[in-house]
Formats: C-alpha cells, structure tokens, sequence
C-alpha cells in the first residue's frame, strides 16, 4: 500500500475562519505513509481548527483537501475507516472502566490489558475512569494508540500534554514504531519531539491578513456556507 | 514496542451490539438518572388531586389524559441528559468519525433510553391509574399505548437532544421544539384509553401509534444523526 | 447544455452579490402591487361585498384571517425548502431565506390566531375555541417559535442555519401527520354545538375580494421576505468588498 500510493493525505491552498476571523491561509502539504506532521503555532493561531478541518468536523475551508487522491467531503467515509483522531475531549466516558472504553472502540480484551500495561495503568483495569486522575484518563485515551489494530493515519491534538515524562518516551516511541510501519501522523505539540522523517509547520508563517481575508470574497463567487 | 503487528488499513469499529450494552451498563450505573424521572412522574400525579380536588368522578375522567401528559413530560426531562455527558467527554465526537454509521449509536441510546424512563413508566402507570381513579376498562390499554408511545417519544426526543447538545442550557428549548412533536403520540395515546374505558376497541389506535414508533424508528435516528454530526461541528 | 446552464443559473441565483444586486430593483413593484391589491382587495371586502346571512358583518375578518392562515403554512414549506436546499448544496443565500422566514412565518400564525378568535366571539360566544384548524395553528406557531429560538441559541451562524434547517424539515416530516392526527382529535370530542360553515360554498362576489387579498398577501409576503433576506445577508457578509460597494452606491 505504501509504495504505490505515496501521498495519503494531500493539502492544497487551505484557508480557514472561524467566527469571521481568518486564521491560516494558503496552507499546502503531502502526507505520505510512514512520515509525520508536527503543526506549530501560537494558542489560538488554529491547530485545533486545522486538525479538525482535516478529520471532517468543520465545514467551513476554503481550498482543497484529498484522501488517496479523493477530495472532502467525497473522501470523509473512507478517511474514517482508516482515522485514530483524538482530541482535546480525549473520549474518555468516566461510567465505564478503561477496559470497557478500550472494547467500545473495539479492542480484544487481550490487546486492551497490554496496551493499559504499557501506559502504566496496571491495576486499574476495572476502576472506573471517574475516579482516575486527569492524566490517568488522557493515558486511557491515549491506550488507543497501543492497540494491534490501529489505523494507518493519526490525528492527535497535544499528545505529550498531561504526561509525566515516562509517559513522553513511551508514546514517543510507540509514535516512532507507527511511523516504521508505514503509518502516518499529524499532531500538534508544544515541545519537540524526536522523529523522523518529521516535518513542521508553523501556523504563523500561514497567517491570514486583511488583504487576504478581501481577496478571499472579492469575486462574490463565495457562495457556499 | 514491536509487539504490534503492521496498519491493517481498517478501523475496528464496534458493532451494534456493543453499542448497546455499553448503553445499557452505563444507564444501569446511573441508577439515580433512572429514577429521577419515574419520581417526578410519580410527585406530580399525586398533586393533581390537590390541584383539582379529590372527587373520583373528576379525577376518572382527567386520569388518562393527566397520566400521558405527566409521561410526556418525564420523557423529555430526562432527555436533555441523553447525548450532553458523551457531549462533553468527547465520545460523541468519536462516535461520530466512526466508519459504523451514526444512525445505529443513536438507535442504541435511544433504545436504552425507552428501556430505562418509558419501559418503567409503562409498567407504573397501573398504580397511578388506581390512585386516579381510572375506569377498569382503561388500564390494559394504558400499558400498552405508553409502552408503545414512549419508544416513539424517546426516538423524537433524541432530534431534539442531539440538536441542542452543544448548548449550555438547553433545558426549555429542548421542550419547545420537541414539544410539538409529541403532539400525534399524545392524542393516538389517550384516544386509545378513552375508547377502551368508553367499551369500544381500540386497537386502530395502537396501530396507528405502533406504525409512528416505526417511522421514527427508521428516520428519527437518521435525523437525529444529522443534528450530532452538526453539533460536534467545531 | 441546457442541464448546464440552468445549473448555472441556479448557481448564480445563490450568490449572496447577484441576488443583493438583482432584487434591489424588484421590491418597489412587489410594493406596489401588495398596496393596489391589498387596498383594492380591502375597500372591496370591507365595503361593498354583502353581509352573509347567518354571520352579518362579522365574516369579513375572512379576508385577512384566512390569507394569513394559507402562507403561514406555505411559510413553513418555503422555510423548510431554504432548508434544505442549504443543507444539501450548501448555499449561504437559502440559509438567510430560511432564517428570514422564520419570523414573517411566526407573526403571519399569530395574526391568523389573534382574527380566528376575534371572529370566534360573535360566532362561537367566545374567543378561544378548541376547534381543529385552530389547534393545529396553534402547534404551527410552536414550531416556528422553536425554529426562531434554536436559531438565536447558537453563537456561530452557520450551526444555527443547519440546526434550524434540520428542524425545519423534521417539522416539515410531522406537520401532515399532526394536523391528521388533531383532525381525528377534534371529531372525538366535537361538541354538538359548534359545527363550522365550511361545507357551505362561498358567494362569487364575496369570493373575489377574497381572492385579490390572498394575491396582495402573497406579494407582500415576498416583499417582506425578500427585504428581510437583503438586511440578513448584509449583516452576515458585511465584510467583504461587494458589500462596502453596494453600501457606497446606496450613500
């Protein structure tokens, strides 16, 4: 799958707004597998709103967006299949156990137990994630990332925040371990991360200004919502 | 750290079943959410006699019509909880990028949901109806057009809900939208228990409220859908 | 080629500039002829149709009652339709028509309510009767609150414009069904002493100026849609440049 089909995710020329602020414009990259993206920028400079334009949830972009040469939304169906995306909402329900949270997103018990081991939650397989810590339920969260079945591509808003630095070199190098597989990923981090091949991206070499935002409607061709 | 085998180029996605005994045990964990509604149910029937007077006559002629509307009421209360905890931790979110169409998470919730407020409901409504004076012929008939009706008003209920998950109050403008919606299942409901205490059949009635809880069934799930993939929007 | 360019057509008609720009010109006739008809329709109605014969003057609240019951829920339809046409083709004009019905949609209900009653008292003896049309009025009027106030929940517009544009068309879904059903309802529990004259066929020369009303409702319906839709979508797309021109042309 990896050699035929080097660029996974294509962006080209993407502009995004919200609230009728212009965030980023003009922004264009390739994914291709085994490689990954660190998104840097400022708070509010729009990683959060970059990440989720590129997992489907926000309609509002301009410019174009492909998933093995297919365009969004067309693509959004297959992009799904193959999606690990987690958030700042880690997707975590504090009613249940990290076991039966880890089965919800379709885990064996088996690769569930080993990927909990791994991220050091040894013991609390059968608490309920309400009585966890903060870091605790990112961990859970995070478990995903550990399971045999993982998807291809990761999308991950602040993995590394809320980890102790055990925490760091373990998802680090489970990160490496995707990336050797053919996997790919985007993520936004604070602080550097040791990968490679890894490009960054800095949101304020893209920032929109006021000539821009004007050049965007000009036309009045903007009809779509 | 290689203990992984390679991408599969798949997502393992739950199916349906999982769904809905993850539901279902998350329900059963909030026993309070459960009861919650039953109790309000229960508190308001017992005031209508203080409202309005004890005289059984009186009382027999309001009790299905009270006993619909107090059920109606309870259902949408306990709406509001429906999507908002999945809401806020995130779930909803994964749910929604999940390749499993939505329409069978949703169907799951809503499913649950009869089980725990309209399922219950249905099996008390004996016990009001004898605190109300309801005519003997009325209570069979009761059972079942709430046990029917109130799968169809929590599928309904789920639109609104999804609609308004992202709000921070939805609380009445969940009721104001959702309201007029109930508005078939309230009148099919009680014309049922009036023609059972009146001695005439009433099972047109219940065909008409059991082919509504299958048209909600099929689209109220898909709409309801739509508005989470609207709501989880940014 | 045809397909084409009425796809094209069609793709213009939902540029916010084209149909700012286009329409400017249309609302002075849409005025004109809602104020020849309605006047005409009124002076007509009100002064020199006859009285009927069991109701005396009383019937002629009819020639604003029931044109305002027939576009509040053509309202809802038309609403319903900017909907989706939204949703499925994404086009940010349909969205303000939607949201600009909304509210015209809402106070035509009321005014069907509020002339329904007025006309109840001396018919009925009083003013609120639980008669069928007007109940299932009543739930349209419901509705529309509904849509309005979900709109004004939302602080991003255009989660608004899909939420109310999903509600409009779960309304729409329910609207035959609950009238249906509150049709059913009112045979139940019909009292013997209200029946409507609705079977009863309505004189030529009252029926005209009634007719010329429902046409000045119309135009002034779309006249009021229209310039409601203009300020919306001046309001939602102040900042670009074909905005700031037309509000320059217009200084």
């Amino acid at each position: 799958m990896p050699s035929n089909s080097p660029h996974l995710l294509q962006v080209r020329d993407l502009s995004c707004e919200r609230d009728g602020r212009d965030l980023f414009a003009g922004l264009s990259f390739d994914l291709a597998s085994g490689c990954a993206v660190q998104i840097e920028g400022a708070n509010g400079a729009g990683k959060t709103s970059l990440l989720r334009t590129l997992i489907g949830s926000a309609a509002d972009f301009s410019g174009e967006i492909l998933w093995n040469g297919e365009s969004y939304p067309k693509a959004l169906p297959k992009l799904r299949e193959s999606l690990l995306y987690i958030g700042h909402r880690a997707g975590v329900r504090g009613g249940l156990t990290p076991l039966e949270n880890l089965a919800w997103y379709g885990a064996s018990r088996d690769a569930a137990y080993r990927a909990l081991e791994l991220l050091d939650l040894y013991g609390f397989e059968d608490t309920l994630c309400q009585q966890l810590s903060a870091g605790q339920n990112r961990r859970v969260a995070l478990a995903r990332l550990f399971l045999p079945e993982a998807p291809p591509l990761w999308i991950l808003d602040e993995p590394l925040a809320a980890l102790d630095v055990a925490g760091v070199s373990c998802l680090q190098g489970q990160m490496a371990c995707h990336l050797s597989r053919g996997g790919s990923i985007v993520f936004t981090s604070h602080q550097p991360v040791g990968l490679t091949p890894l490009q960054s991206i800095q949101l304020a070499d893209y920032a929109a200004g006021d000539t821009v935002a004007g050049g965007v409607f000009v036309g009045g061709e903007d009809v779509h919502a | 750290m290689s203990m992984l085998d390679a991408p599969t180029g798949r997502r393992v996605a739950p199916g349906f079943g999982v769904l809905f005994k993850t539901e279902l045990l998350l329900a059963l964990r909030h026993r309070a959410d459960i009861a919650n509604p039953l109790l309000f149910f229960v508190t308001v029937l017992a005031l209508l006699p203080l409202g309005v007077g004890p005289e059984p006559a009186l009382l027999a002629k309001m009790a299905s019509g009270m006993i619909w509307v107090m059920a109606l009421l309870a259902t949408l209360l306990s709406q509001e909880s429906l999507f908002r905890g999945d809401f806020e931790n995130g779930s909803l979110e994964q749910m929604a990028l999940s390749p499993q169409p939505l329409y069978f998470a949703v169907l799951a919730k809503s499913m649950v949901h009869w089980m725990v407020t309209g399922l219950p409901l249905a099996l008390l409504s004996p016990l009001l109806g004898l605190m109300l004076n309801l005519p003997a012929a009325g209570y069979l008939c009761l059972f079942f057009s709430l046990l029917l009706g109130s799968a169809s008003l929590s599928l309904v209920g789920a639109v609104g809900a999804a609609l308004t998950v992202a709000l921070s109050r939805p609380g009445l403008l969940l009721a104001l939208i959702v309201m007029p919606l109930y508005v078939p299942v309230l009148i099919f409901g009680t014309g049922a228990v009036q023609a059972a205490i009146d001695g005439y059949g009433y099972s047109a009635q219940l065909a008409v409220l059991a082919a509504y809880l299958a048209a909600a069934a099929a689209l109220a799930p898909l709409a309801a859908a739509g508005a989470i993939r609207i709501s989880t929007e940014t | 080629m045809e397909v084409f360019l009425a796809w094209q057509w069609f793709h213009r008609l939902g540029s916010p500039r084209w149909f700012y720009q286009k329409t400017g010109a249309w609302l002075p006739w849409l005025a004109l002829a809602s104020a020849v008809l309605l006047a005409t329709g009124a002076v007509w109605g009100l002064g020199f149709a006859p009285e009927d014969a069991k109701q005396g003057n009383s019937y002629r609240i009819i020639y604003i009652h029931v044109p305002a019951a027939f576009l509040a829920l053509a309202g809802y339809y038309i609403m319903a339709v900017g909907g989706a046409i939204g949703l499925i083709w994404k086009m940010k004009l349909s969205f303000a028509v939607m949201r600009a019905a909304a509210p015209i949609g809402a106070v035509l209900t009321f005014i069907a309510l509020f002339t329904g009653a007025l006309w109840g008292k001396p018919t009925w003896g009083t003013y609120w009767v639980w008669d069928a049309r007007i109940t299932s009025m009543l739930i349209l009027l419901f509705l529309y609150i509904g849509v309005i106030a979900l709109g004004r929940a939302f602080a991003r517009e255009q989660v608004a414009d899909k939420a109310c544009a999903l509600l409009a068309l779960v309304g729409t879904v329910n609207i035959p069904i609950i009238y249906k059903s509150v049709d059913w309802w009112f045979t139940l529990h019909q009292p013997a002493t209200i029946r409507l004259t609705k079977a009863s066929s309505i004189d030529p020369s009252m029926f005209y100026p009634l007719l010329t009303m429902i046409a000045g409702f119309y135009c002034f319906y779309a006249w009021t849609l229209i310039a409601h839709t203009r300020v919306l979508l001046l309001q939602r797309e102040w900042r670009t440049q074909w905005v700031r021109e037309a509000l320059v042309e217009e200084k």
